[in-house]
């Protein structure tokens, strides 16, 4: 008997459960369902456009990296490009007066040279000069002291008649 | 926290007549522990709910009687059954009945009866009722106040089974597209399944009745899915019943009766299935604890024995029990949305097996 009503439905609880069971889904439908899915969908969409808006931010924080990094290049560059045409110029600039420097020793070492030149032939010649002229003194002094008898004379040129080589001409 | 109240409603049952006996009120013969009576009433619906002992709080009991009209008293009138009120009285499986003049049933005017009263289940439904009210009342609001912040409190707690019906229930089963038409009836059938099976869980009034395991709870909850499966039905879901689309006819004139019954059948197996869960979960806990009583009867010291080891397999139990209390309300909610969902499928090219 029991055991036959636990499995046949009753009416009151039937008809209990259709009205009250109605009445919940559509209250909880209305006033709960509603709001808590919307809440729900809306905080979903504006984690996602709170994500979103992130991400461009990260994106354009990137790229505002990027474009620094590329100013920071092209400035690293242009340095470059200054120091080393500096250093050029420098080292060009240092290339010329040292060449310079070097031409113009050249020509006064070379100036020098010539005019060492010119004393030494100067002096060879005074030397020449002088010597001849000493060796004609000495030359008069001895033919003076050697030939002043007519004796002497004549045997002097004798021994130059004798060693002259008469068969060159 | 399962068990106590069983502990106490079986000792009512236990020294009830042994009580009678004592004072000699017209009971003569010691009432034998009756296992099988205990665990039917108690999974049973009652006119008046019986908290312990003798005590009982009475209900309303409305009648509608074809001939006499309506008539409405509390069950205290019928003194536990043992009393007819206004030719109107209680039979042994706790039915309402006409009674003649003599004090037996009249059975052509028991059949005039439509017995809508507030029984011990129509009173659990509306506490539940209330109580889904308040607790997603008070969420809706926090959701509309707090748009867009972070949950908090109740909300938080119930946010995540909320959100798991809609993603890996609804979504899932029914598709992204047509989904949310159903979200206010799965969410609703899931958290009336889930709030009253842990109502039945908890001993003490106001809960411990067990509606999830009464038939005609989940007979409507199964007729509201087939209702809704089969107004939401689209021209591809009829075609594929009356007339799957490449069955040879002589196949069909099987076929066909078979899906119809399957139309049927599935909300039926859905209210068996929640039914049968349920019940057998107060069953088998109001089982252990009667053999506390069965032993007891043959000796004290074998009741307190077996007590230890009933009362450790109830803790057991009611944990599985909280377990299926939700495994149940998810069953019965994924199962509704997949019956949807096969309804409301979108026609693609035939290249599903007939199955």
């Amino acid at each position: 008997m029991i055991l036959a009503s636990l499995v046949q439905p009753s009416f009151g609880l039937i008809f209990w459960m259709t009205l009250t069971f109605l009445t919940l889904l559509f209250i909880l439908a209305k006033f709960a369902w509603k709001p808590i899915l919307k809440g729900l969908k809306d905080r979903e969409r504006s984690i996602e456009d709170a994500l979103n808006e992130a991400k461009r931010a990260r994106e354009e924080v990137a790229g505002v990296k990027a474009s620094n990094e590329e100013l920071m290049r092209e400035a690293r560059e242009e340095r470059e490009l200054l120091l080393k045409e500096a250093r050029d110029i420098r080292d060009r600039e240092i290339t010329a007066a040292k060449d310079k420097a070097k031409a113009e020793a050249d020509a006064m070492i070379a100036r020098a040279r010539a005019e060492i030149a010119n004393e030494k032939n100067a002096a060879i010649t005074e030397m020449k000069n002088q010597v001849a002229e000493l060796s004609l003194l000495v030359a008069e002094r001895l033919l003076k002291d050697k030939l002043g008898d007519t004796s002497a004379q004549h045997a002097l040129v004798e021994k130059v008649m004798k060693e002259a080589d008469l068969t060159r001409s | 926290m399962f068990g106590l109240s069983f502990v106490g409603a079986a000792c009512a049952q236990h020294e009830g007549p042994a009580g009678d006996q004592g004072s000699g009120a017209g009971h003569e013969q010691v009432e034998k522990f009756n296992a099988g009576k205990m665990i039917l009433e108690h999974i049973a619906d009652e006119h008046g709910w019986h908290l312990w002992g003798h005590t009982s709080i009475p209900l309303p009991v409305i009648l509608y009687d074809s001939e006499r009209g309506l008539k409405v008293f509390s069950s205290a009138r019928f003194e536990h059954g043992h009393a007819s009120h206004d030719g109107y009285a209680l039979s042994e499986g706790g039915e309402v009945i006409a009674v003649g003049a003599n004090g037996l049933e009249d059975e052509a005017a028991t059949d005039r009866i439509w017995d809508i009263s507030i029984t011990k289940n129509v009173v659990s439904l509306f506490v539940s009722v209330v109580l889904l009210l308040l607790i997603f009342g008070s969420i809706a609001r926090s959701y509309s106040r707090r748009t867009g912040q972070a949950p908090k409190g109740l909300q938080n707690l119930l946010e995540p089974i909320i959100l798991f019906v809609r993603d890996d229930v609804a979504k899932s089963a029914i598709g992204k597209k047509k989904y949310e038409r159903f979200m206010p009836f799965l969410l609703t059938v899931f958290f009336f399944i889930f709030l009253n099976n842990l109502l039945g869980l908890v001993p003490i009034f106001p809960g411990g009745a067990n509606l999830t395991g009464n038939i005609a709870i989940t007979f409507i909850l199964a007729c509201f899915t087939f209702v809704i499966v089969t107004l939401n039905g689209n021209a591809h879901y009829w075609r594929h019943i009356l007339a799957m689309p490449g069955v040879p006819v002589w196949v069909l004139v099987i076929l066909t009766p078979v899906e119809i019954l399957g139309m049927f059948l599935k909300p039926f197996v859905l209210m068996i299935r929640l039914f049968a869960n349920m019940a057998a979960g107060h069953i088998i806990a109001l089982s252990f604890f009667s053999l506390i009583f069965v032993f007891g009867e043959t000796s004290a010291g074998a009741g307190y024995g077996v007590a230890i080891g009933s009362w450790a397999f109830t803790v057991f139990m009611g944990l599985l029990e909280l377990l299926v209390a939700f495994i149940q309300a998810y069953v019965f909610t994924f199962l509704s949305a997949i019956y949807i969902g096969a309804a409301v499928e979108e026609h693609h090219e035939h290249k599903e097996s007939i199955v």
